[in-house]
């Protein structure tokens, strides 16, 4: 009885706590929001925005819709087994006439082009040679006089799949997959069919680069880690250094560097190592060397602060505790480097994914990597679509490889990592 | 073989003649000779940068000696690397290995050396049993407390039987009551293996509660090495008086010496016996030494007293409890402590004229400070 009028009696009292808990927390994240706000704005601004619109243009497909708006209504209901009716042919010649007056022809060319090779010369040449609207019912006729490819069904099934309004055509391109005319979705011609390879190259030069940063990242760490405050400082500085030059100048370090008559090839030469200058440059040799150099604070940072946290108490313990030195390394410092290790690797890969300048000055062909082929469609051919569309798939790729890593750690610290 | 004929027992660690420097200017441990016996419970008591760190770090094998030779079970070890030593080690912060469970922690030392399975496993029950840690063998360091964690540590150092444990401060982080409890832990277990314990810390209670013998050292140089009680009730020098327990000091000038006693002149005026411990002779300066616990406060000059007889007055009183605490001015000590029983402080009040009185053997006459 006394229980059941204490709980009773403690009842009321549970809520209006809670509720005053919830009014004190509501104070703290509205300052917490205040702090970060206008950080938060710049990135949405800055960040966020322009990621969403590069999603955006990667599905997006408005040209044609908008050049050719009355085709692609009449071809909306066509079912694409045989050519399309009178109708449509009408619709065709009334938009090339009013988009030859708007100017806006050249849009829906280059478009469709993307998707079909010499689409450009078809449109082009129909609209110069259709000096007036065909008469009624003999607009099939006279664009087919005009241009014979208007008489094949695949022309047609190119216009109705760039109608819009949003298309996966940018992003099976961008794995060198496309729509045939059944609108199946097959391989891209092997002369076309390119990304792929690069995205393979771009990771397997990214994975290279991380593995590279790692075996000469570790040893400069722990050096770091270990030495006094005083000599660490000095060494830190040196590890900082490339920090204070421009990219540029550190990749056209290189090329003075490692190019045939460079300092390298002519000291091998000298000591008469080599009788030919060796191809240091313009390979993927110089692409790894150079990006290692550039990437490698990324890996010695982390791997350094994490290092710092190990106690050298512990392998004072491991050794007292009748571990050889080796033993003690393996088993109880390396395991305490893991997080350091999987997010300066994270890190290096991630920013090796997207390099551009440095493969592109110290690169050749071969080596180019996807950042080169997204800067080459948004620069030079001004193909957003496609841009977008690497650039949204790159994304992807990396967002999966922070999760994996994000199960993986998570994994450890329930499981203790790797264990002897 | 006769009786006085007796060998001592054989030293299983010999300190033989150890120097140290870390800058080659200044010593850090000035040859140092000291023997320790098997099954013996050895502090090494003293304030930061006696050396006493270093020497334990010495015999772990963590610092090299710049001179002289340690020997262990008869074998010199100056050159012989930690893990080779076969010596047991409890840190101050513990060291549990973060990423390891407390079982993987306490089966480490085993595992490097092959143990097999079976007998790993057995070794490791029994150890976390004899800390009364079995459920928690799955637990990381991180999920215990500090108590906890200094119980995995010495249960980890004790697993593989090492034939020496060396323990430096491994109490220093924790809460006074339970450090008092694990000192007792501690001890039991030392009692109950037999095994041979290096302690190392500056707490001088800790030191008298635990040990067999302490060494106590400063600037470097062991200055006393005795059993606890003697070290308070005998201490060599006024370092020693003054590290090891409450002492009030008094300085005086040496008038007479007496074969043990001599009679010394205090420099705030009236003169008093003590026992000549460390005395150059007469007319030189001394430093007298007297625990709380032998004074005695009389309201009157009554000279049934014995000898030593000395005006004072209260400044004040502390309650500490089982016992209370007088704070006097005594010739010219303003922070004489005379400890009294409990209740006996409320007769006093502080700017109350009294006299102390204490027996000359209780007064021991030391180096000058």
């Amino acid at each position: 009885m006394t229980a059941a009028s204490l709980t009773s009696a403690d009842a009321p009292i549970e809520v209006p706590l809670k509720r005053r808990l919830k009014q004190a927390e509501r104070a703290r994240q509205l300052k917490a929001l205040a702090l970060v706000g206008p950080l938060l704005l710049f990135l949405l601004f800055t960040f966020a925005g322009p990621i969403a619109g590069m999603l955006w243009h990667a599905i997006d497909d408005h040209e044609v819709r908008q050049v050719l708006p009355q085709t692609v209504a009449a071809l909306a209901k066509w079912d694409g087994k045989d050519l399309p009716d009178e109708n449509a042919y009408a619709a065709l010649a009334g938009d090339i006439q009013s988009a030859r007056e708007a100017g806006t022809i050249a849009v829906a060319a280059k478009r469709l082009n993307y998707a079909q090779n010499g689409f450009r010369t078809i449109l082009t040449s129909t609209a110069r040679n259709l000096k007036a609207m065909p008469e009624p019912g003999r607009a099939r006729e006279t664009l087919g006089k005009i241009n014979p490819a208007w008489r094949e069904r695949a022309t047609w099934t190119t216009i109705k799949d760039a109608g819009g309004p949003i298309t996966g055509f940018y992003l099976l391109a961008a794995l060198d997959l496309t729509r045939n005319a059944d609108g199946a979705i097959v391989s891209a011609s092997p002369d076309q069919a390119i990304y792929r390879d690069v995205f393979g190259r771009t990771f397997l030069i990214s994975l290279g680069v991380t593995l590279l940063c790692l075996i000469l990242g570790f040893p400069v760490a722990y050096l770091l880690a270990a030495l006094p405050a005083g000599r660490s400082n000095l060494l830190m500085i040196f590890v900082l250094l490339p920090f204070w030059t421009s990219l540029l100048v550190r990749t056209c370090a290189w090329i003075v560097l490692l190019q045939s008559n460079g300092i390298v090839n002519d000291s091998l030469h000298w000591l008469g190592i080599i009788d030919e200058p060796l191809r240091l440059i313009y390979n993927r040799f110089g692409v790894c060397v150079a990006m290692t150099h550039v990437l490698l604070p990324f890996m010695i940072l982390p791997l350094y602060s994490s290092m710092k946290a190990i106690s050298p108490a512990y392998m004072r313990a491991a050794a007292s505790l009748g571990a050889p030195p080796l033993t003690a390394f393996l088993r109880i410092y390396l395991p305490q480097t893991l997080p350091g290790i999987g997010a300066g690797s994270l890190l290096v890969f991630i920013l090796a994914l997207g390099y551009y300048i440095t493969p592109a000055l110290v690169g050749g062909a071969a080596d180019q990597m996807i950042s080169y082929f997204i800067a080459l469609y948004t620069t030079e051919t001004a193909n957003w679509g496609l841009a977008s569309a690497l650039g949204a798939v790159l994304l992807l790729a990396t967002i999966l490889l922070a999760l994996v890593y994000g199960k993986l750690v998570q994994g450890q610290q329930v499981t203790g990592g790797m264990k002897n | 073989m006769e009786a006085g004929m007796v060998m001592p027992a054989p030293a299983l660690v010999r300190f033989s003649g150890i120097q140290k420097t870390y800058d080659g200017e200044h010593l850090v441990v000035k040859n140092l000779d000291l023997d320790i016996k098997k099954g013996e419970f050895v502090t090494l008591l003293g304030p930061s940068g006696s050396g006493k760190t270093t020497t334990l770090m010495m015999l772990a094998g963590f610092e090299v000696p710049t001179r002289g030779e340690i020997y262990l079970a008869d074998r010199p070890i100056k050159n012989m690397p930690p893990h080779k030593r076969d010596i047991g080690m409890v840190f101050q912060n513990y060291a549990l290995f973060p990423h390891l469970t407390i079982e993987e922690n306490v089966a480490f030392p085993l595992s490097v050396r092959n143990t097999n399975k079976a007998e790993t496993q057995e070794r490791v029950k029994a150890a976390l049993r004899m800390i009364k840690m079995e459920t928690m063998a799955q637990r990381r360091p991180g999920q215990l407390s500090g108590g906890q964690q200094q119980r995995v540590a010495l249960a980890r150092a004790l697993v593989f039987n090492p034939q020496l444990v060396l323990m430096d401060e491994p109490l220093g982080a924790l809460d006074k009551r339970l450090r008092e409890q694990m000192q007792l832990e501690i001890k039991q277990l030392h009692e109950t293996m037999g095994i041979t314990v290096v302690y190392v810390t500056h707490d001088q209670s800790e030191a008298l509660t635990m040990s067999d013998r302490i060494a106590v050292f400063n600037d470097g140089i062991v200055q006393q090495i005795d059993r606890p009680d003697a070290l308070y009730e005998r201490p060599v020098n006024s370092f020693v008086a003054n590290f090891v327990g409450e002492n009030n000091v008094l300085a005086g000038t040496v008038e007479t010496v007496d074969k043990q006693y001599c009679r010394v002149a205090l420099s705030a005026g009236g003169s008093v016996m003590a026992r000549a411990v460390n005395v150059s002779g007469a007319g030189t300066a001394t430093s007298l030494s007297v625990r709380p616990e032998r004074v005695v406060i009389v309201p009157e000059d009554t000279s049934s007293d014995g000898p030593n007889r000395l005006p004072a007055k209260v400044q004040n009183t502390i309650y500490l409890g089982d016992h209370a605490l007088a704070v006097l001015e005594v010739a010219g000590n303003a922070e004489f402590m005379v400890k009294l029983q409990p209740g006996a402080h409320d007769s006093l009040r502080s700017g109350d004229s009294v006299f102390i009185t204490f027996r000359p053997e209780d007064c021991l006459a030391l180096d000058p400070v």
